[in-house]
């Protein structure tokens, strides 16, 4: 059903060329992400989950195979601006409140005044963070923050969203309370969503497929179909199916080699 | 090579424009010139050849510059008043001596600052202050005022180029002995080190970087202090002197020429404490 | 009580004691309030039996410095006595401050009021000492007027000092700067889009910035005359390269992951300028503006040196100098000064009103 296909990549490859010479940061990946599906990038350091949400996004450049999004190349992908993208860090502007940095991409393509006031007012109800419209990103907690970053991805109703590593920086009581948000959020506005994360049980909880990947070269060594149900509650954790594909997750890393110590 | 090529071809284009401007600015009074001696139909090349060699040019061609510095440099004897080493050598030591001078007596007080509350917080205000009162504005005054109570020479020009270099330096010191962070602070504590020991391991190596940073600003602006402050007295020599005599006498390519040594000697002096800084870094284990 | 304050209070209660020894074999009405101020202050040796608040010291200290000023004029030439007071009255004033900081320093952002009192306490005592000493010790004006003299020649030369300052300021330093700075910006921004460009002007931009161009000052007052036009030109050459590096600097500001997102809504290269490239380097066009402040007043001032009609700032300090009017030229540099501190402090606010945002700003973390 390749209609359906939000994302699909056959033998992507991607080659670094450094002083030290070339790094393989991508080798023949192939993947198919369905619309509505959450899709889960896990493995250590340097297997490539990033660099691979990054050429989705038009921000790294494939150096074989075929990349398509929606059917269209990255590049226009990018220019008709398909997806939202959530960094690392909230990378909100210091200079303007959180509604204006939720403008920020609103002004960029062009919305009216009338249009920008509503869809703030929508994603901020969303990720809820009403009552903090005239606030300066340095005035809220990093959770707020990257929650406001969630917010302006948001904004433009783009129906992929590519989460490179959001809740990274957070901690634990935080990124559960985000995680279970997130959920809700991916459930009420059907988007297809990527997720990048280190975190074996992030990647259960959130995910309906879960692409495991390793380094040197970075490559998927397994892709996992999780049956959880659509709604989960945070004790699912417990359940014996969750601990089932969470097993499997370590089983798929350790069979990838990603266990061993970097030799950096 | 990849760093070079850029500079190198921003710097002809510089010389391609600076004769072309000669041509332009230099053609008017060529033109009275050419008038006057009833020359006419003088072809394009002969006429820009000759707006390059007047004698006192409304912009100096950059060889004719260069000549000039050969010829009062290199042909001619130290000693002479028209020597460009000479009074180079008059704007150098000034500016050496009150350099030297300035950057002390800003780490002294830099040193005072960071260990005493009261002096902190008396003087911080001013100086930070001071740093935006025109202090140039005080040199030939200071020149002359000494000069009434029979200080002559390079000292009060010194002093005006210490007063200058000491505001970087004091500035940037206390901003560096302060770098060091609560925990590396903490750490000494942990060892009951004295005063002088968190001094001498840890404060003292921390603000080197900022020591060069300022000592950079400093020796350039020590320079600007010491010609300014020769504008004063036209007896004594000096580049700033030069340029002052050349503005009276409308020898325009003898102020360019005496513009070129300062420059040069602002380069050569902000190298110099470059490499002394690139030293420093080396053997303080910083990667080359 | 720390080593220091105990070797002040120490020194100022017994050049107290000495001065006020020394000071009875004149007439006993002679400079009444200084021998009271030499009484107290010999009391207060007494704080090593008893505690003093901090408050007598900087009360003793202000009565020290209004009888030096009032009876400076009675004696002729001023006794040893005298000049013990002046110390000790400066100690008492250390000691104030001494005392003051450390009270204050453990709770370093509150009690503002306070910690304004230092510096104003050390600017004070600066000048007390200055008024004191030129016209105690008789030191010609040549070389130092008595602040009180300078005041007195600003308040009479009033109307030339304001046709100086008209000169200097408004018609060479505003223009001068505002189209340095404006050229300066401009010129950054064209060049960012080329690396090639970059990679040769940002060397010779900063290498330009050590150098002394205030030396074309001569040739600008021969290109462009006497009037303020040649200053203007002077100062645009001081302002332009600052404010080229600076911009150059700032407009790499931007982290790689705020560019990166620009990019993810296919920004285009304006929309990324005005939106992102621009506020970020705000903090380091300011830092510019800034620095140009203090240099436009000073490429003024100097070109001036280099030839002005009968009127203009640096006009005036020259031929004062060599007229040897110290005072007007004291007066004229009082003038530059505040003129210098208010440009700058007006350029500051304006920067805490647009780059509130910035670290350094509020004050913050990151």
């Amino acid at each position: 059903m390749t209609t359906s296909a939000v994302v699909s990549a056959q033998n992507l490859g991607l080659t670094f060329k450094t002083n030290d010479g070339d790094v393989v940061a991508l080798s023949d990946v192939n993947l198919t992400i369905d619309k509505g599906e959450f899709v889960s990038f896990i493995g250590p350091s340097g297997c490539g989950k990033t660099t691979f949400l990054r050429t989705i996004a038009d921000l790294e450049r494939p150096t074989s195979g075929t990349l398509t999004i929606n059917g269209q190349t990255p590049d226009q992908a990018r220019k008709s601006r398909a997806y939202g993208y959530v960094f690392q860090a909230p990378a909100l502007y210091p200079w303007r409140t959180i509604e204006k940095n939720i403008a920020l991409p609103l002004e960029i393509m062009g919305y009216s005044q009338a249009q920008q006031a509503q869809r703030i007012k929508r994603t901020m109800d969303l990720v809820n963070l009403s009552g903090f419209e005239k606030k300066y990103p340095w005035q809220l907690s990093g959770g707020m923050q990257q929650r406001a970053s969630i917010a302006r991805a948001l904004a433009f109703d783009a129906d992929l969203l590519l989460m490179d590593e959001p809740f990274g920086a957070l901690d634990e009581i935080v990124r559960d309370h985000l995680n279970s948000e997130l959920l809700k959020l991916w459930d009420r506005t059907q988007k297809t969503i990527c997720f990048v994360t280190h975190s074996i049980p992030e990647a259960v909880y959130l995910s309906t497929k879960i692409v495991v990947m390793s380094p040197r070269p970075g490559r998927v060594t397994d892709i996992i179909e999780s049956d959880l149900p659509r709604e989960r509650p945070l004790d699912i954790r417990e359940t014996p199916e969750f601990l089932a594909i969470a097993a499997r997750v370590r089983e798929g890393l350790r069979a990838g080699h990603s266990y061993d110590e970097d030799h950096v | 090579m990849n760093r070079v090529l850029p500079i190198l071809t921003v710097l002809f284009a510089i010389v391609v424009i600076w004769y072309a401007a000669a041509i332009g600015m230099n053609a008017p009074w060529q033109t009275t010139l050419n008038t006057r001696a009833e020359l006419t139909d003088v072809p394009f090349t002969d006429f820009a050849l000759q707006t390059w060699a007047q004698e006192r040019p409304v912009l100096p061609a950059p060889h004719q510059v260069i000549g000039e510095i050969w010829n009062a440099t290199v042909a001619l004897e130290f000693n002479s008043r028209r020597s460009l080493a000479y009074h180079g050598w008059i704007t150098l030591s000034s500016t050496l001596l009150g350099f030297v001078l300035g950057t002390a007596l800003g780490v002294a007080l830099a040193v005072v600052i960071v260990h005493n509350e009261a002096a902190n917080r008396s003087l911080m205000p001013w100086i930070i202050a001071s740093q935006t009162i025109p202090i140039l504005a005080i040199a030939p005054m200071v020149v002359v005022g000494l000069g009434a109570v029979g200080i002559t020479g390079t000292v009060p020009r010194a002093l005006i180029s210490m007063y200058l270099s000491f505001f970087p330096v004091v500035v940037g010191m206390v901003k560096g002995l302060r770098s060091p962070e609560a925990i590396q602070l903490d750490l000494m504590r942990t060892y009951d080190a004295t005063t002088w020991q968190t001094f001498w391991k840890l404060r003292w190596p921390a603000a080197m970087p900022m020591l060069f940073a300022s000592m950079k600003v400093g020796i350039a602006i020590s320079l600007i202090g010491a010609v300014v402050s020769e504008l004063s007295n036209a007896a004594g020599g000096g580049l700033g002197v030069r340029l002052l005599t050349g503005s009276y006498n409308g020898q325009t390519i003898q102020i360019w020429a005496a513009l070129f040594i300062a420059a040069a000697l602002a380069a050569v002096l902000v190298m110099i404490v470059g490499a002394a800084e690139r030293v420093v870094n080396t053997r303080m284990g910083a990667r080359p | 009580m720390s080593q220091l304050q105990f070797f002040l209070a120490l020194v100022a209660g017994g050049l107290s004691a000495a001065a006020l020894a020394l000071s009875l074999v004149t007439p006993f009405e002679q400079a009444l309030l200084l021998k009271a101020f030499l009484g107290l202050g010999f009391l207060t040796l007494l704080r090593f039996f008893l505690p003093i608040g901090l408050w007598a010291d900087g009360a003793l200290a202000l009565l020290g410095a209004v009888a030096l000023l009032t009876s400076v004029g009675i004696f002729s030439p001023a006794p040893a006595f005298f000049w013990m007071a002046l110390i000790a009255a400066w100690l008492f004033a250390w000691l104030f401050v001494e005392r003051l900081s450390n009270v204050l320093a453990p709770r370093l952002a509150d009690n503002a009021g306070l910690g304004l009192l230092i510096p104003i306490t050390f600017g004070a005592a600066l000048l007390v000492i200055w008024e004191v000493v030129t016209r105690g010790a008789n030191v010609p004006p040549v070389l130092l007027p008595a602040p009180s003299m300078i005041g007195a020649q600003l308040a009479n030369s009033a109307s030339i000092l304001w046709a100086d300052f008209v000169q200097t300021f408004i018609k060479s330093v505003l223009p001068g700067y505002a189209m340095g700075c404006l050229a300066g910006l401009v010129v950054a921004i064209l060049v960012d889009r080329s690396p090639f460009l970059k990679a040769g002007l940002l060397p010779i931009g900063n290498f330009m910035s050590a150098l002394p161009i205030i030396g074309i000052a001569p040739i600008m007052v021969m290109w462009f005359g006497f009037d303020w036009q040649s200053k203007a030109a002077v100062v645009v050459a001081m302002t332009f390269f600052p404010m080229l590096v600076n911009t150059v600097a700032g407009l790499n500001a931007s982290s790689a992951i705020e560019r990166d997102l620009m990019r993810t809504y296919a920004a285009g290269y304006w929309q990324t300028l005005m939106k992102l490239r621009l506020p970020a380097a705000g903090p380091f066009i300011f830092n510019a503006l800034k620095i140009n402040s203090t240099l436009a007043l000073i490429g003024a001032i100097v070109a001036e040196f280099f030839g002005t009609p009968i009127v203009g700032m640096g006009f005036r300090i020259s031929t004062g100098v060599g007229r040897l009017a110290i005072d007007l030229v004291w007066a004229e540099i009082a003038v530059a000064a505040v003129a210098g501190s208010a440009f700058y402090g007006v350029i500051a606010l304006i920067e805490r009103g647009v780059t509130f945002w910035h670290p350094s700003v509020r004050g913050g973390r990151t």
